[in-house]
């Protein structure tokens, strides 16, 4: 442990690595809070892997993968937005086809891209000891707008996610709200994607909140405290895996997975009490 | 002067409805006069929802014209105050009772946060109104079946509607619990008009004023065609005269 914090005051990756952890979980706090309320964890499952789509391009280009990132993360946002809002009945088999089309392009691009394995396997399961100070400069910038759009919109979120028929009646713009909801949960996952990677990015958006919806009662109680589980888990993860040199992103996932079924057990039991 | 035309809050004429080319409605003409007390009464699949969802706005008439306060049901949505039933909400979304309340209150250009100190008093009043002003803070999904409707009434009255619209008001809450709801809508209808769709009998034939019973067809009978026959007379009279009509 001495060792660690040793490393920490000598290391810049280590003090980006825990910075990045803590940015990741205050949005990872919010914005889960809503995909787990609203139950759209399929949804942004889809939205976080059609994103390597615009990883692999980026690329293949020699742009900074995180801006490939966020336009396929908004992109997919907003077809899967449109397809939910039109037809909802062949909605599943839609985020089906984004979520396997984009993994599809990216892994195309990646092979046309010469010397691209060490990088596809950082975005697949993320690398946060690699996070550089200019992503962190983005992380902090993305972190600003989620937190500010959420503020402005928070109780008409609440609304559309908790009574959409209700919302639709007071004359809210639902169709709007829904799609801006989704774009913010794309914004997040380009976030998170640092941390753990594509493939273990939906346990770290849903977990945390889903862990603090067993004792909370009402939504910002439960934001807040899936911010405090969520750093909890990452630097915890990242504590762990520095010292038994483990990939870091799996390890955090491990421990939000862990807990999350010690948690749900744990309610079983007080109830049964 | 006010004619007996100005006294008419929602009327409906010859409204068909189909869903997929089934009729679902057909042939609707009602009146429902300010102050009425209305019930309607129809079995399952008797197109009860669809009729809410008309009022509403949610959905067009295929044939036919519907008023609300001599306006279209999309303009008229801010007069009605909406009871739906409780069992739609999803049991795991963390919300205390007044924040439901509050929420009615919402336009599309409330931002950030918090609600005006004055609603939340006002959301207060109408909790103490219905007597459940100790369960404010309480998580909605706590609550009993007829404490959730209480809640539920109050969120539809913070807008101060003219009409109050309910769906199976009464659904899945305990016989004296019945009673209560009823009691507390008789006393709310000095003030405003209300209309509720039940499938069941029990009491509500002593609270209104007119019944209609509804099963694809509409029939409406006055309050004063109760004495001396009970509504499951009228009721069971009115399917018979529908199945003739329909040729079943």
């Amino acid at each position: 442990m001495t060792d660690l914090i040793t490393n920490i005051t000598t290391y810049t990756f280590l003090q980006n690595a825990i910075l990045a952890a803590v940015l990741a979980s205050i949005v990872c706090g919010i914005t889960g809070t809503f995909v787990v309320v609203k139950k759209i964890t399929f949804i942004s499952g889809g939205i976080a892997h059609a994103v390597l789509g615009g990883v692999g391009i980026a690329f293949y280009f020699s742009m900074p993968p995180i801006i490939g990132a966020f336009i396929f993360a908004i992109l997919a946002a907003v077809i899967i937005g449109l397809v939910k809002l039109k037809a909802d009945q062949h909605e599943n088999t839609v985020i089906s086809a984004l979520w396997a089309m984009g993994m599809a392009i990216g892994v195309i691009f990646m092979y046309l891209t010469p010397g691209y394995s060490a990088d596809l396997l950082s975005y697949l399961f993320g690398n946060i000891l690699m996070v550089s100070s200019v992503n962190l400069y983005i992380l902090a910038g993305l972190n600003i707008f989620i937190i500010l759009i959420v503020l402005i919109f928070y109780r008409q979120f609440v609304a559309i996610t908790y009574d959409e028929e209700q919302a639709r009646l007071r004359g809210l713009p639902v169709n709007f709200l829904y799609i801006l909801l989704l774009c913010i949960i794309a914004l997040t996952i380009v976030v998170l994607i640092q941390i753990v990677g594509i493939i273990l990015v939906i346990a770290l958006l849903s977990l945390p909140a889903a862990i603090a919806s067993l004792y909370t009662r009402t939504l910002h109680a439960m934001m807040f405290s899936a911010i405090g589980l969520g750093i909890l888990f990452t630097l915890g993860g990242i504590a762990i895996s520095f010292s038994a040199n483990i990939p870091t992103g799996a390890t955090i996932i491990i421990l939000c997975g862990v807990a999350y079924l010690l948690a749900i057990n744990l309610t079983r039991f007080i109830h049964k009490k | 002067m006010k004619t007996e035309k100005d006294r008419t809050v929602i009327s409906l004429k010859d409204v068909d409805f189909s869903y997929n080319g089934e009729p679902v409605l057909e042939n609707i003409t009602l009146e429902i006069d300010k102050n009425d007390f209305v019930a309607i009464l129809g079995p399952n699949g008797a197109g009860k929802t669809t009729l809410i969802k008309l009022l509403l706005g949610f959905l067009k008439p295929s044939k036919g014209i519907i008023s609300i306060l001599r306006k279209s049901p999309i303009k008229a949505r801010k007069y009605i105050g909406y009871v739906p039933q409780y069992s739609t909400f999803d049991k795991d979304y963390p919300i205390c009772v007044i924040d439901i309340v509050k929420m009615n209150t919402l336009t599309a250009n409330s931002f950030f946060p918090s609600y005006k100190k004055d609603v939340t008093d006002t959301a207060f009043s109408l909790l103490q109104k219905l007597e459940i002003q100790n369960l404010a803070y309480r998580n909605f999904h706590e609550l009993s079946g007829g404490q959730k409707q209480r809640a539920l009434i109050a969120r539809a009255l913070i807008n101060d509607p003219e009409i109050l619209l309910l769906d199976e008001p009464t659904a899945s809450v305990d016989a004296t619990m019945e009673k209560d709801i009823y009691d507390t809508l008789k006393i709310l209808n000095a003030a405003t008009t209300i209309l509720l769709i039940t499938h069941d009998v029990g009491f509500v034939s002593s609270y209104v004023n007119k019944i209609c019973c509804l099963n694809r067809f509409a029939s409406m009978h006055s309050a004063k065609e109760l004495t001396g026959k009970s509504l499951f007379d009228i009721y069971s009279e009115s399917s018979k005269f529908l199945q003739h009509h329909c040729n079943l």
